[in-house]
């Protein structure tokens, strides 16, 4: 097993992790970061898995830098309609409403 | 001249987009009926240029890939890029009468709508798969900044509710893309299938196309992941909702079909085949009869989308391991059903907000007696159903024909049966909608009229479904053009 190989399946395994509390958390903020663990799970994957014998590839790590703008974009509009929302109606999870939804995968 | 098209095409969203930013909604309305304009007649010149000479392959700015921005033009992706400049200047005209001025927030719509229309244009012309998502995302941030434009706390539990599923759908897509990556070291489709001409299939590789296919999916509100839409749909302005379900679902599907059909044969198998054909089926025949059942007109209608996106998903089954002839017939088919049902719900929805504020109420059974005050909304509404139950001579009824010919064809009669169901099914909702409005009701006799301009453009839209039944094999011939591969790597 090599050192990127090893971030690889660390990335894997925060996918996991982020999924889990994607799917399983309430509160809106936790899901929030529970997307972010994830993200920074697949940015490792991106970058982990593509070896080559000449060192490190440039490409992936582009793409990442860009994910990751991408990645900020979205919490930042994420943050700002939680905030919004929470302030219209003091709910911070989508749960209790009038109209209960079970336990909804998004 | 192509170039300065191409240039105009990519160009003009984005700065229009930061140019209606600095005003307010008034003077970005008439900022981007220019656009608007440049807009429409540059995918019109693009069409004809590509109809004329054939697709090819454009390095924005000069780059090649892999760390420049590589564009596919071809048939199918300058088709769709005219069919968003119909759809989306019909939806810009029909905002800037239909939203409301003078709620200082409303003014954000503009720098969405051109954000969205840039993102479009960015996934039916992208060539490789990182970019793609780049492309799905400034359309899933838009396309929530514009449900959430309602303000309210239900707009924004239903915005929220959509960014979530968006998000985690790309996220599943990308994780799919960095494996691809990880695999054969290339980020393009046709990259991906040279190798594979070389190469044995790695083993994996297909948890790569599944991570991808269910994201996409999500993204595109398939059965069982489609309980995000009908509120996000439902409660946005009518005019969003149009764009919402004519053109933003297309187009995470469009990316899972153009993977599915490049990488299934490859990379997929009959039972994953099946099983969403079997998704599909159950999407179109859960949504038609939730559709029945609501109470609210717009959530009828937005429950019909999760019913006619479930068409779509029947591309799966019908183009693994069948022969050619088998697999242009469902590609026809689904290409012209993501046209018909992109015109027809387009006017629907429109014609379902002229009628919400015809009559001040959202509900099914407020509709009562409509029918002699607002007929010609009415009318495009019942258009646009013809397409949704496929009728001839509408876009629906050719896509539904081939589609129909497809399963024959393959042997696989048991989408026939889903094709029926699902068309008398969506005759029930249409006409309930229409019995509500043929009501008599003796207390209310009094309804606002909304603007002219209003009640015609659904009407557009609604003939333009109709009559693409006429001009199918037009529409098919240029989708079907030869492309050059050379270009790819």
């Amino acid at each position: 097993m090599t050192t990127p190989l090893l971030y690889a399946l660390a990335g894997a395994l925060l996918c996991g992790i982020g999924l889990f509390g994607l799917l399983w958390l309430r509160h809106l903020l936790r899901k929030l970061l529970a997307f972010n663990i994830m993200g920074s799970g697949v940015f490792l994957v991106m970058v982990g898995l593509p070896q080559h014998q000449s060192g490190p590839d440039p490409v992936p790590q582009a793409l990442v830098l860009t994910g990751i703008v991408v990645a900020i974009a979205a919490t930042a509009l994420a943050v700002v309609l939680i905030r919004r929302y929470y302030h219209l109606s003091g709910m911070s999870s989508l749960e209790d409403e009038p109209s209960p939804r079970g336990d909804d995968p998004e | 001249m192509t170039l300065w098209l191409m240039a105009g095409l990519l160009f003009t969203p984005l700065a229009w987009a930061v140019l209606t930013l600095l005003m307010n909604f008034t003077w970005g309305r008439l900022v981007t009926w220019v656009g608007i304009v440049v807009q429409v007649l540059v995918s019109l010149g693009l069409w004809l240029a590509v109809s004329r000479d054939g697709g090819f392959y454009y390095g924005l700015g000069g780059w090649e890939a892999p760390l420049g921005i590589e564009l596919r033009v071809d048939g199918l992706a300058v088709t769709f890029v005219l069919l968003t400049a119909v759809v989306a200047s019909a939806c810009g005209w029909h905002a800037g009468v239909y939203i409301d001025a003078d709620k200082p927030w409303h003014r954000y719509f503009w720098p969405l709508f051109w954000f969205l229309w840039s993102g479009l244009n960015a996934v039916w012309l992208g060539g490789d798969l990182f970019n793609l998502y780049v492309g799905l995302e400034l359309i899933s941030l838009s396309a929530v900044g514009l449900v959430a434009l309602g303000g309210k706390a239900g707009a924004l539990r239903a915005s929220i509710r959509y960014l979530l599923a968006a998000l985690l759908g790309s996220l599943a897509y990308l994780l799919g893309v960095a494996l691809i990556y990880g695999q054969f070291g290339t980020l393009s489709i046709a990259g991906v299938v040279f190798w594979l001409e070389e190469h044995p299939v790695p083993a994996g590789s297909s948890l790569a196309l599944a991570l991808m296919v269910t994201g996409l999916a999500l993204k595109t509100a398939l059965f069982p992941l489609h309980r995000w839409l009908p509120p996000a749909h439902g409660i946005a302005k009518s005019p969003v909702s149009a764009l919402l379900s004519a053109l933003v679902v297309k187009a995470s599907f469009y990316i899972a079909a153009r993977l599915w059909l490049e990488l299934g044969e490859p990379l997929g198998n009959l039972a994953a085949a099946q099983l969403v054909g079997l998704l599909g089926s159950a999407a179109i025949v859960w949504g038609s009869w939730l559709a029945c059942r609501q109470l609210e007109l717009k959530q009828v209608v937005a429950y019909s989308s999760v019913a006619q996106i479930g068409y779509l998903f029947l591309l799966f089954p019908l183009t693994y391991s069948v022969s050619e002839s088998v697999t242009l017939q469902a590609q026809q088919g689904i290409t012209l059903q993501v046209i018909s049902h992109a015109l027809a719900k387009a006017a629907m929805f429109l014609a379902a907000g002229n009628l919400i504020l015809s009559t001040g109420s959202s509900r099914v059974d407020a509709l009562k007696g409509v029918s002699r005050f607002l007929p010609f909304s009415l009318f495009s509404f019942g258009l646009a159903g013809v397409s949704l139950m496929s009728l001839p001579p509408s876009g629906g009824f050719a896509a539904k024909w081939l589609l129909l010919q497809a399963s024959l064809g393959s042997g696989q009669w048991w989408w026939v049966l889903v094709l029926l169901v699902g068309g008398l099914l969506s005759a029930a909702y249409v006409f309930r909608i229409y019995r509500a409005s043929f009501l008599e009701s003796s207390e209310t006799d009094h309804f606002y009229h909304p603007p002219r301009s209003l009640e015609i453009i659904p009407m557009i839209l609604a003939l333009l479904s109709l009559g693409l039944g006429l001009v199918s094999a037009e529409v098919l011939s240029v989708m079907a053009l030869p492309f050059e591969e050379e270009g790819s790597p």
